[in-house]
């Protein structure tokens, strides 16, 4: 079978891989990356446990192919901490229990990081909606949006 | 599955016209995808076609826009001027699946799936949108109404690639609307959808197109609809006849989504419930 | 233990809410989930699944997957052990099919590759031929004459004559006289009700990696609920004992009781087996769907009478719940559950287990309660409506009571209804004006709550930290609430301990992570071997001092001498002890083995208000609050986080979620799209109170949370709904389409 050859930046760093055409990046990711962080919950791209960015713009992982990595730039929950410093949204999901089982908190966390990087004062509303695409099932959403809501205002104090 | 990034329209087409097997074009991919996934079809040949030059452009030009075919869900909401002229059509866009797959979704894909509940169809159709069409050696222009020809199918030739959606330019009080029904807040197919695209002269609606999703094989131009609010002022007579209209003309069928009873129904409501959108954009509201 | 032991105050570390211990590595992506596990050499599996509701299998060609170079091994059910029966042949049919599939998607092989693609691909070839037989998906029309038969001979005595061979078990329970309650009653209220198949919904696929050799010798990692029991039926199935295989439990997204059951772990070490290598397995979306969960559905009839001044004088319920191609639907639990909240007189409750071609239904969240409250509890609200009462006062008016004589039989212990009745009644929820077309719900609801077999360990190290192992996996952040207790117990810090969920070969067996026992039965467990590891620290102080053990207790981290009689020594801290522990009789580790029985009942009420669309049919939640007992919360953010995950699953339940099946008998939404569970804008803030009622079985007075909490839900939106809509609903979930209908034959009359 022949494999493409694909050259991308996955949290900065030049990586290349061999991937089968109908391996998706998610695929890539877990199978030939060893980034697990990203969980597959459906392959189907309706619950965002699979989220990254791809060039800066929140993605399902699960539906960009592989070999469309090509010369992108991709993020994932293993690049959201900075060395050991854990990013304060990390540590707000933490402090808030907004993790029960936690499969769906890597998603979150990278939707949530592009939602506020894009609008640094949410309302709940606009955080509710963003998230649609990340399905939790323990929570019931409320930690979590408290969380985000939280971390937002902290940010905005520092800034 | 060979997977192929051609770095032309032409390209594009003359890779799928001597493909043998099942050929697929990749724009956004969330069709697409789902479908390899889920094992529904899995194409021999894939044609990416986010590697053509401009494919990411929103160009205004003299009689209208633009969109190019890679242009995702969220470059149009993000557009500073696009969703000013056509909220319409930008929020059907938008309706389209999480944000994840706002980052990826293309009108041309939402289109060319050929699925009757697409959002973003009805509201290119209320406005009068249609497609540029390439094939070796040329291209033709297609209104976008005239591309599904039932569900999955599209009146596209083999050889022929989508290039560009082209909108024309909204008229001077002029406004559009596009609703949708779902049973939850985001992430569902529309169990039935209404575009509606009018124009006034003072109070009074001088031009009208209404469209409607999810409701019959393809989405539908409905002209009785129309008809049923041109030369009124949008008053409750016209309205009720505006959903009659709407309702006559469904023809849908009863699935895991919404009854054949109960999609007649919504698309009534729906249709009022848009057009009087429409109308206060028209009129200049808020 | 009487409640005199039950400790309620003085706590420096329950009650507080520190960091959950693998909060960083689930924040960061690196805790290990099921599928996150990787072995040198490991092979990828897919399973063969039937497309038919019922079929005969009449041949399975492997041929041409074998024939491929990257299939490393092919199985079906011939691989699997010989000679099971019972319950345990159950479980090997649902695994893989023997000589009949019995619903959409049930397992009839499996192939190894190399890779995951290459497994699927392999799996398109292998051939399955079938003789396609009639089929049933519905509880009501699978207990008719001329129903298809799923198995014959399946029911067990319980079963009256007359009754179709689908019905395999009947439950009957009630004390009183029901008629004698009908005639004294003002007023009698009898409705049907339905409930659709929900699945658990946990984000995370069954999972697992596999190896096995021909020695039998076998490591297992996978995302389950309760790996002892993985052990237990993969030792079954594949003929293996049961010692010979170490299965770790992973980090686990999600289970709400569908990750009790065993589906894929035998698969993969009998393909391990075959080729000599691990084999990982994961399933898709669309396999957990068709292939694993759902609850049972339901069809129920119900009776209750009630006076002008609210009070019920008899109640009546009859429960039918599809259970899936194999019995095991919890009929008698629903029956049970049904009518527990009041203290009634009379009262009578009958539940039929139905078979039909749909999966095994599978534990889900307080298995078989919800359904119920959703009938009973919208009777009450109809009998409230029609007698101008208030609902609140009516079930604090009937409430069961310390004493109360059970609807299911026995005399309930110490109980917290009324307060979680009065705690609403006060809330500000319950005052607060309605909104334009909005309507409230109350409900009460009802769980058994369980103890279990549980073993734990807690050794202690040199530099006086500790080390707990306990053997229940942490579902939701149990971890966090173990450690506090170890801590509350050594009078060390929260920080000093570390939990692990301990692997099959470390500790004894522990019942599954399920009955709301974990908190409760692990929790005691732990306590138990912390004092089992502070007896031994004292001894060990009482030995350097030369005093009795007996003269030696212990406090804030230290032992202490129990008074002047017993000498002028000062405190020994913990860490003191554990640096000497080699040179004074050795390592220090407490231990705790036992089946607690004590698990408290447990009850909620809940709160919510409901905007209804009346051209759409949609429904809005707009406000919910939860009030319930958690008897003692350990760790309150967690308890708060059962109680709004309840709910919220709750309203997926009420409102959208639903099993649809094709007159094909195939399952039509098996996807997220379409299998609609709550997204984040479909909800608003869940409120939540905690009412503390000491469980007298739990030396803090524990009583388990995760189940009750979505026992309300159903009811408490369908009464909301009903409501705002002005016309009642009866079947769940309360589509769109279904409200539409409702109020269409309201407005034909």
């Amino acid at each position: 079978m022949s494999k493409i050859h694909v050259t991308t930046t996955v949290n900065g760093d030049e990586t290349e891989f061999l991937c089968d055409p109908r391996e998706t990046l998610l695929d890539v990711l877990r199978d030939r990356l060893s980034l697990t962080g990203a969980k597959e919950g459906c392959g189907t791209g309706d619950c965002g446990a699979c989220s990254v960015t791809l060039d800066g713009r929140l993605v399902c992982s699960c539906l960009v192919l592989g070999a469309e990595a090509e010369g992108k730039s991709i993020g994932t929950v293993e690049g959201i901490a900075q060395g050991e410093e854990l990013d304060p949204l990390q540590e707000k999901f933490i402090e808030y229990a907004a993790l029960q089982c936690g499969i769906c908190t890597p998603g979150i966390l990278v939707a949530t990081k592009s939602l506020l990087e894009k609008n640094p004062d949410p309302s709940e509303t606009e955080i509710r909606y963003w998230l649609a695409g990340n399905l939790c099932r323990c929570t019931g959403y409320d930690k979590i949006i408290r969380a985000v809501m939280d971390t937002a205002a902290d940010l905005r104090k520092a800034s | 599955m060979k997977y192929h990034s051609p770095k032309s329209f032409e390209d594009a087409a003359a890779i799928a016209q001597n493909a043998d097997g099942i050929t697929r074009y990749l724009a956004g991919g969330t069709d697409v995808l789902v479908q390899l996934r889920a094992d529904v079809v899995t194409p021999d040949d894939l044609i990416d076609i986010k590697k053509i030059d401009g494919v990411h452009d929103i160009t205004e030009t003299g009689d209208g826009w633009t969109i190019g075919v890679a242009v995702s869900g969220a470059e149009m909401s993000e557009h500073p001027a696009l969703g000013m002229e056509w909220p319409g059509i930008v929020e059907a866009m938008d309706l389209i699946g999480s944000q994840q797959i706002q980052g990826r979704a293309t009108l041309v894909g939402n289109l060319c799936n050929g699925s009757p509940a697409a959002d973003s169809v009805p509201a290119l159709v209320a406005a009068g949108a249609s497609v540029t069409l390439t094939r070796t050696g040329g291209t033709r222009t297609v209104a976008v109404e005239d591309v599904p020809t039932g569900p999955g199918r599209t009146s596209l030739e083999k050889d022929e690639v989508v290039s560009a959606v082209n909108i024309p330019k909204q008229v001077e009080n002029g406004g559009d609307a596009y609703l949708r029904f779902i049973p939850r807040t985001e992430m569902d197919i529309a169990v039935v959808g209404c575009g509606v695209n009018l124009r006034l002269d003072g109070d009074t609606i001088t031009e009208a197109r209404v469209s409607l999703g999810a409701v019959a094989p393809t989405v539908l131009l409905v002209e009785e609809a129309a008809k049923a609010i041109i030369g009124t002022t949008l008053d409750g007579g016209a309205l009720e006849a505006l959903a009659s209209a709407a309702s006559t003309a469904c023809n849908p069928i009863d699935d895991k989504r919404g009854t054949i009873k109960f999609r007649t129904h919504v698309a009534g409501v729906l249709a009022k419930r848009a057009a009087k959108i429409a109308y206060d954009r028209a009129k200049g509201v808020k | 233990m009487s409640e005199n032991d039950v400790k309620t105050n003085g706590f420096k570390v329950v009650g507080t809410r520190p960091n959950r211990p693998d909060g960083t590595d689930k924040v960061t992506g690196r805790a290990k989930f099921g599928a996150d596990m990787a072995a040198p050499g490991m092979l990828h599996a897919a399973i063969v699944r039937s497309p038919h509701a019922h079929a005969k299998i009449i041949k399975i060609d492997t041929s041409k997957a074998e024939a491929l170079a990257d299939v490393k091994a092919v199985m079906t059910r011939a691989d699997f052990a010989d000679g099971l029966t019972g319950g345990d042949w159950d479980v090997l049919e649902n695994i893989m099919a023997g000589e009949k599939t019995l619903y959409d998607g049930h397992a009839v092989a499996a192939v190894a590759a190399t890779s995951p693609l290459a497994a699927r691909d392999a799996a398109k070839l292998i051939d399955v031929t079938y003789e396609v037989l009639p089929h049933v998906t519905d509880v009501d029309k699978a207990m008719v004459t001329d129903a298809p038969i799923i198995r014959a001979g399946t029911a067990d005595a319980s079963v009256p004559e007359g009754l179709h061979p689908n019905v395999v078990r009947y439950h009957e329970s009630g004390h009183g006289d029901v008629e004698q309650g009908f005639a004294d009653a003002d007023l009698i209220i009898e409705d049907s009700f339905k409930t659709e198949a929900t699945h658990q919904g946990y984000i995370e696929p069954h999972a697992c990696l596999a190896q096995m050799g021909n020695d039998g010798r076998a490591e297992l990692w996978c995302c389950t609920q309760g790996h002892f029991n993985v052990q237990k039926i993969c030792a079954k199935v594949t003929g293996t004992d049961a010692s010979q295989i170490r299965v770790t439990a992973s980090e686990i997204g999600g289970g709400f009781g569908g990750k009790t059951a065993v589906f894929i772990e035998p698969v993969a070490l009998i393909l391990s087996r075959k080729s000599n290598r691990p084999v990982k397995l994961v399933m898709s979306r669309a396999e957990v769907f068709r292939a694993t969960g759902p609850t049972a559905s339901t069809s129920m009839d119900i009776k209750i009478g009630m006076t002008k001044t609210g009070k019920i004088t008899a109640g009546q319920g009859v429960f039918r719940l599809q259970g899936g191609a194999f019995p095991g639907a919890p009929s008698d639990l629903t029956a049970m559950c049904a009518f527990a909240p009041y203290a009634l007189e009379n009262v009578h409750q009958v539940g039929y287990d139905v078979m039909s071609n749909r999966p095994k239904q599978a534990a889900y969240r307080a298995p078989g309660s919800p359904m119920a409250a959703f009938a009973v509890e919208s009777v009450i609200d109809e009998l409230c409506n029609k007698l101008g009462l208030d609902p609140i006062e009516v079930r604090l008016m009937n409430a069961s009571k310390q004493g109360t004589k059970a609807s299911f039989g026995p005399k309930f212990d110490r109980i917290g209804l009324v307060e979680t009745l009065e705690a609403a009644k006060s809330h500000a929820h319950y005052a607060a004006p309605l909104g334009e077309g909005e309507g409230r719900g109350i409900s009460c609801g009802f769980w058994f709550n369980h103890g279990g077999e549980t073993a734990v360990s807690l050794a202690l190290s040199e530099d006086g930290t500790a080390a707990l192992s306990v053997g229940t996996p942490d579902i939701g952040g149990s971890r966090a609430s173990m450690c506090q207790m170890a801590a509350e117990e050594l009078g060390i810090p929260y920080d000093k301990i570390r939990t692990t969920i301990a692997d099959t070969a470390t500790l004894g067996y522990n019942e599954v992570s399920h009955g709301s026992r974990v908190t409760y039965a692990s929790g005691l467990a732990t306590i138990k071997a912390a004092r089992d590891a502070v007896d031994k620290l004292c001894g060990r102080a009482a030995a350097k001092w030369g005093i009795d053990r007996d003269a030696v207790f212990w406090e804030d981290g230290c032992a202490k001498p129990s008074g002047p009689n017993a000498g002028d020594f000062d405190p020994i801290p913990l860490a003191q002890l554990t640096a000497r522990m080699g040179a004074t009789g050795g390592p220090i580790v407490g231990h705790f083995e036992a089946t607690p029985e004590g698990a408290g009942v447990s009850f909620a009420t809940h709160i919510v208000d409901a905007k209804v669309d009346k051209e759409t049919g949609q429904t809005s939640v707009v406000r919910y609050t939860v009030v319930q007992d958690a008897g003692k919360a350990i760790h309150p953010s967690y308890v708060e986080g059962q109680f709004q995950g309840g709910a919220a699953q709750g309203i997926g339940w009420a409102l959208n979620e639903e099993y649809i099946y094709g007159e094909d008998g195939r399952l039509q939404n098996s996807n997220f799209l379409d299998y609609r569970i709550p997204v984040a804008s479909d909800l608003p803030m869940i409120d939540t109170v905690i009412v503390e009622v000491p469980n007298p079985g739990h030396p803090y007075g524990v009583r388990g949370v995760g189940e009750t909490s979505i026992c309300p839900p159903l009811a408490a939106i369908a009464n909301a709904v009903s409501g705002a809509a002005g016309v009642r609903l009866t079947q769940l979930p309360m589509s769109p389409p279904r409200i539409l209908e409702a109020l269409d034959q309201q407005a034909s009359g």
